[in-house]
């Protein structure tokens, strides 16, 4: 219809703006339940995605885990020869059997222990992605060496500012004495405080319980062109099921899995942007309402005047919609900076993605026209015969 | 409705037989129109005049189409107003222009808008048009140099002004005003009605004109005086 696409005044945003201070308050509160949104949707993912921060960096297509294994804080072993079975399919050109344990780590400076994440593996074999790694692992070829994750939390001592003194960082785990070789940046992870990797032999010294033919994961590199789902399917079909194989991006979920529906995180984290989102709700609402209750005999005489009801509540659904954008976009960039804070404190890995920042805009936009729906039905109250 | 009956009714814009009106129910109930018959030619001019309560307002807003007719009929440009859907109602207030006692501008909106509110509603003009259109309303009435300003910077006088170009700029077959002149002194007032005429005879457009100033009755083409819900003969 010809009579709807006309260009009109833009009556919406006049009406917004001519309050400037009710603007303020509309847009300060639907900017606060954005952030709020932000902050708890990125807290949440973030978290998740801490879980896995070691799990993305191994070198691997394919991973071989224990069936019960049920996280990274509770893994169990599984015979080291269904690595080597895997071998035998022709797309498989190369394994890493790695061990994967708690270890207590002795802070050097304070004395006190406190758990690490060990990693145990062969230096020769590929471990890491990160290019600089392999080289980093022949120092491990010396018994009683470990690669220190610089990232780690700090209760574990000043290992990266006295390794880079030039000091000799020596401690101990489990008990034993260890020397750090060399640092890497891995980074804490949701169950791992820190991280150390050392060769699998220094690893069965500091927990001489595990048996030397049991590993916790085994990471299987395939051909350039080979198809990660059906090799897995072909191993999952020809070895015993003692072991489980996952493709790479299927063992990074299995870690967020456990943490999703293991843990109230992801419940915490969903009610506290929801509390966002009915606070934002409110806030709208009530601006909107009394927007309209305020200009109700102006609305009556548009009536009278002969504009359609129809129109009226386009007008305010316009005031919906411009107020959804021009609060989303200090919510956007203060969640932004907010997050850039988090990350720089607490090294959980937050950013702002596409997905979180269209879900937020979205959730501000449903908050915006839900308010104005209702605000609506006041308009039927504009009773143009009442003006005279 | 045959085509006979409706050829009739349009020679008269607005064609009233024997309405009668309440308020209020059961006991409370009160009649402020009683069987009122009136018609108005096109072009035509006519001011209503009355003591307050005698039901003026009330026919006025009955047939600017803003109440439902409880009994009689009442003709708008031919279209019968009773059991009328609101979608009739709708379109025939576009053609019909109103001016209020108190001015009802839109606070948010400068003079120019304003006006632009009431060309806004028509149909086949291209945005820039109808802004012209509001302009030219504004000049007509006297306030190009007051097109930017808010109704609040507006005097009293001014604004009714503005509503006049705001009821003229939707090209209204019809204008109906009640009491435009109540806020204002005499000799403004005067002004106010005398342009208000001279505009709408430019259109071809009747008025009807509730008011009891005294100092204005010369402008009418014809007078009709009310008193307890009926019209007195013309004299």
């Amino acid at each position: 219809m010809k009579y709807i696409h006309q260009r009109r005044i833009p009556l919406s945003w006049l009406l917004l703006s001519r309050q400037p201070l009710r603007l303020l308050v509309a847009l300060s509160g639907i900017c606060f339940a954005g952030i709020l949104m932000f902050m708890q949707l990125g807290f949440r993912d973030g978290l998740f995605d801490a879980s896995v921060t070691v799990h993305r960096l191994f070198d691997a297509d394919l991973v071989l885990m224990s069936p019960r294994s049920m996280s990274s804080i509770a893994m169990s072993g599984f015979p080291r020869r269904r690595l080597v079975q895997a071998m035998a399919h022709k797309d498989v050109v190369g394994i890493s059997p790695v061990n994967w344990n708690f270890l207590l780590w002795r802070n050097p400076e304070t004395l006190s222990t406190r758990s690490i994440l060990a990693l145990g593996f062969e230096p020769n074999d590929p471990l890491l992605t990160n290019p600089t790694f392999a080289k980093k692992a022949q120092l491990l070829k010396n018994e009683g060496r470990v690669l220190f994750d610089e990232l780690s939390r700090e209760e574990f001592g000043p290992i990266k500012s006295w390794f880079n003194q030039g000091r000799i960082v020596e401690s101990e785990v489990a008990g034993k004495r260890v020397r750090v070789a060399e640092l890497v940046s891995l980074g804490p992870s949701f169950g791992a405080d820190g991280n150390l990797i050392t060769s699998r032999e220094t690893f069965l010294k500091l927990l001489p319980t595990n048996p030397p033919g049991s590993i916790e994961i085994g990471l299987i590199r395939l051909k350039n062109n080979a198809n990660p789902e059906n090799v897995a399917a072909s191993l999952r079909y020809n070895l015993p099921n003692d072991v489980k194989v996952l493709t790479h991006k299927e063992f990074i979920n299995f870690e967020k899995d456990y943490w999703k529906n293991s843990t109230s995180i992801g419940f915490i984290f969903s009610l506290g942007a929801a509390m966002g989102f009915i606070v934002g709700c409110v806030i709208v609402y009530q601006i909107l309402y009394s927007d309209v209750s305020d200009h109700l005999p102006e609305y009556a005489t548009l009536l009278a005047m002969g504009y359609k009801l129809k129109s009226l509540s386009g007008v305010v659904a316009r005031e919906g919609i411009i107020l959804a954008v021009l609060g989303y976009l200090p919510a956007y960039l203060s969640g932004n900076a907010l997050y850039a804070i988090v990350r720089s404190s607490t090294k959980l890995p937050v950013a702002m993605d596409t997905e979180r920042a269209l879900l937020v805009f979205l959730l501000i936009l449903s908050m915006c026209m839900g308010s104005a729906l209702l605000a609506m039905r006041r308009l039927v109250d504009a009773d143009p015969a009442d003006i005279f | 409705m045959s085509n006979a009956d409706k050829l009739i009714n349009n020679l008269f814009t607005v064609d009233v037989k024997g309405v009668s009106h309440w308020y209020g129910k059961g006991d409370m109930r009160k009649k402020v129109l009683n069987s009122i018959s009136m018609q108005i030619r096109p072009g035509e001019v006519v001011l209503l005049t009355g003591p307050s309560g005698c039901g003026k307002t009330t026919l006025l807003t009955l047939i600017g189409a803003l109440r439902n007719i409880q009994k009689g009929d009442l003709f708008v440009f031919g279209h019968e107003l009773r059991n009328s859907s609101r979608k009739t109602r709708q379109i025939l207030r576009r053609n019909i222009g109103m001016i209020f006692q108190g001015h009802n501008l839109l606070r948010c909106l400068t003079a120019e808008q304003n006006v632009q509110m009431g060309s806004d509603l028509l149909n086949g003009y291209s945005y820039r048009a109808r802004r012209n259109m509001a302009k030219e309303w504004l000049r007509e009435v006297g306030l190009s140099d007051h097109s930017k300003k808010l109704p609040h910077d507006l005097s009293g006088g001014q604004k009714q002004r503005v509503a006049i170009a705001r009821a003229l700029a939707a090209q209204p077959k019809l204008l109906l005003a009640d009491e435009p002149t109540a806020a204002l002194d005499s000799v403004t007032g005067r002004e106010i009605v005398s342009l208000l005429k001279r505009l709408a005879s430019d259109q071809g457009c009747s008025v009807l004109m509730v008011t009891h100033d005294p100092r204005i009755l010369d402008v009418a083409d014809r007078l009709l005086k009310m008193e307890d819900g009926t019209i007195l003969p013309s004299y």
